[in-house]
């Protein structure tokens, strides 16, 4: 299991387009993925656990995933979120 | 019974009773786990294609945007947390499917409905409608079929989903009423959209009203009886005729001028929301459009509409309307209109504080976006740039400021536009309408927005029912103000004044405006016809006469007794 600490940086947050394109991403992948905000954790193929997580602009997530293709998945959900998911 | 009258016209038709709910859930404890899941899993299936199956309709008959919702459909029932939950307490508490998926559901409607935001309290029916389909399906309880209805029928139902009115057969349906909703909700606007008489809100019709019970439905005044004796039938089924052949009268009126009898002309025009809009517009005789609420651009959007996206919306209006004048008011926001995605302070005295203009002051950048998408569209027709809430001719002067870098970048970008691109103001602040001989100096046009201007010039806000008797548009305060910018501007050669709140489209008004001088009356489509035919009954002369009247009249109330009893006089009949 890898991790890795990101801070949302669009201005809409994970909120309907972002949380689907978030969503559709972790879909593509076998392994656990996790979206850890506080002490909640949010199962990160779910589009209504992340649209009712409240992720919005400069919250502080944990990204965790856990499976064969791990790092493949962290490493294309950090890169979605920091391209501010194509918003400018 | 009354409701609300969502959609207007009369239908007298037959019921046809839209029973979602009489669905009995199972409670009893199962034995075999097994199948159960196998049974959810399967109506998964089923589901997914049914869906599938509206989407594609729904795209045929109302286009990709209003399918889009269906999208959200699938990515609901594709959701593992959500069929996850079903299926873990289908093991834990030996529960029924259809249990199990009624109980997941509520709890995520309920999370969703409870929210704080318009658009996720959005997602609530959509899950519902999902979670109904799913039991249905597992339950393998047939839903009526809407597309199949083949007489003229009147839908009673609790509340019609956006899966509802996509599969019906819109040909036969002549009206909507439900138990729940209002004038903004899914059914009100898919029925204004189709033009089918509606009253919503009704409480109770559907255990008041029975499957194939005679049904009449009043959506103008929100009056629905059920199984009238002969003499009511008969009274409406006139009332019906009569409200057809007025409909019919005013079309007639499509293509001739807005012309009184002695030469006069003005314009009538339409106000838009979206490009949608346009074609009531056409269909009503518009002759341009005299304010695009572009707004809404940004309110359907979740996140901020990129100049791209902007330009393509506002270049699909201009060329719509084929060279008639657009005026594209940027945005209005803040006040009680939010953006998800814009975070802004909560303020004491939100319509006193940071909105429209002095907001897009504020987010600079966001304004020059907007008003590079208005000029590169400008290139494709005729648009207009209208600034709203303007207080002082400074913010003018800075606006103009702005505007003009916007044209330097896209000349140096070397990008099309209209380089005599006209700009004007909105009327809606008091001081605005007093200094409007100042300001007309900077701006090509006014457009007043009555609505604004009553609230701030009477210090009234109409939706606070203890006082919303104050909200006069008759006050002879307003009529003062009108005058006051309209001669202001026609001190200039070339310049005119419209206006775009409601009393433009507002019969009783019509006259005294006419007098008044205004320029443009700028309305709902819907409303054009009507206004049309009152300027087509009189002279200019004897419209200046009852302006000069209603002046020097003391209160609203009377200046509404003279208009109408000149026209009466004038033999002029107003719905």
């Amino acid at each position: 299991m890898i991790s890795k600490e990101i801070t949302i940086l669009n201005a809409t947050g994970l909120h309907a387009r972002p949380a689907s394109m978030f969503v559709q991403e972790a879909g593509k992948y076998k392994s656990e993925i996790n979206i850890i905000k506080g002490d909640k954790r949010i199962n990160a193929k779910s589009i209504m656990g992340i649209m009712a997580g409240g992720l919005s602009k400069d919250t502080v997530i944990t990204i965790e995933t856990d499976g064969d293709d791990e790092q493949a998945a962290l490493d294309a959900l950090v890169g979605l979120v920091e391209s501010k998911f194509g918003e400018e | 019974m009354k409701g609300i009258g969502a959609s207007p016209g009369i239908a007298i038709s037959k019921a046809y009773v839209l029973k979602h709910q009489n669905i009995e859930i199972s409670t009893k404890e199962i034995q075999d786990i097994q199948s159960e899941v196998s049974r959810l899993k399967e109506a998964i299936k089923v589901s997914s294609i049914q869906i599938g199956e509206i989407k594609e309709k729904a795209i045929k008959e109302l286009g990709e945007e209003e399918a889009k919702i269906f999208d959200a459909h699938l990515m609901i029932l594709d959701d593992p947390e959500y069929t996850g939950q079903i299926e873990q307490i289908i093991n834990n508490d030996k529960i029924a499917a259809d249990n199990a998926t009624n109980q997941v559901t509520e709890q995520f409607v309920a999370i969703f409905g409870s929210m704080d935001d318009e658009y996720m309290k959005e997602r609530a029916a959509d899950i519902s409608d999902v979670g109904s389909r799913l039991i249905r399906n597992i339950l393998g309880v047939k839903s009526q079929n809407l597309s199949e209805i083949n007489e003229d029928v009147i839908i009673i139902a609790k509340d019609l989903t956006p899966s509802d009115t996509a599969q019906m057969n819109k040909e036969r349906v002549q009206g909507f009423a439900t138990d729940i909703g209002g004038r903004t909700s899914h059914t009100a606007i898919m029925a204004r959209s189709l033009e089918i008489p509606a009253v919503l809100g009704l409480k109770d019709i559907t255990s008041k009203a029975q499957e194939g019970d005679i049904i009449i439905l009043d959506g103008l005044t929100g009056e629905v009886i059920v199984n009238p004796d002969k003499t009511t039938l008969k009274q409406y089924e006139d009332k019906k005729n009569e409200y057809e052949n007025f409909r019919k009268e005013l079309e007639e009126l499509k293509d001739l001028h807005a012309e009184t009898k002695d030469g006069h002309l003005v314009e009538l025009v339409g106000n838009i929301g979206t490009p949608n809009d346009i074609e009531g517009v056409h269909r009503n005789g518009g002759q341009g459009v005299g304010l695009y609420r572009t707004e809404f651009l940004y309110m359907d959007s979740h996140e901020m509409p990129s100049e791209e996206k902007q330009y393509d919306a506002y270049k699909k209006v201009v060329e719509g309307m084929e060279n008639m004048p657009i005026i594209i008011r940027t945005l209005d926001i803040g006040g009680d209109k939010k953006l998800p995605y814009l975070q802004l302070d909560d303020e004491l005295n939100p319509f006193l504080g940071l909105r429209a203009i002095r907001l897009c002051f504020a987010e600079k950048d966001l304004f020059k976006t907007q008003l590079r998408a208005i000029l590169r569209a400008s290139a494709h027709g005729k648009a207009l740039i209208m600034f709203p809430m303007i207080s002082n001719i400074e913010e003018v002067r800075q606006a103009k400021v702005i505007l003009e870098e916007c044209k330097s970048e896209l000349d140096t970008e070397q990008i099309a536009y209209d380089k005599e691109i006209k700009v004007g103001i909105m009327v809606e602040i008091p001081s605005a309408a007093v200094c409007a001989d100042i300001i007309a100096k900077e701006v090509d046009f006014f457009s007043i927005g009555t609505n604004d201007l009553c609230q701030y010039t009477l210090a009234v806000d109409r939706m606070n029912e203890n006082v919303s008797y104050l909200y006069q548009p008759f006050n002879p305060a307003i009529l003062r103000l009108v005058k006051n910018v309209i001669d202001a501007s026609h001190a200039h050669k070339g310049k005119f004044t419209g206006m775009c709140g409601e009393m433009a489209g507002e019969p009783l008004a019509a006259l005294i405006l006419l007098g008044l001088g205004l320029d443009e009356f700028s309305m709902s489509a819907s409303s054009i016809p009507q206004i049309k035919k009152i300027i087509r009954s009189v002279t200019l002369k004897e419209a200046q006469e009852i302006a000069k009247k209603a002046l020097d009249l003391a209160t609203a109330d009377e200046v509404k007794q003279m208009v109408q009893l000149e026209l009466n006089k004038l033999n002029i009949e107003i719905v």
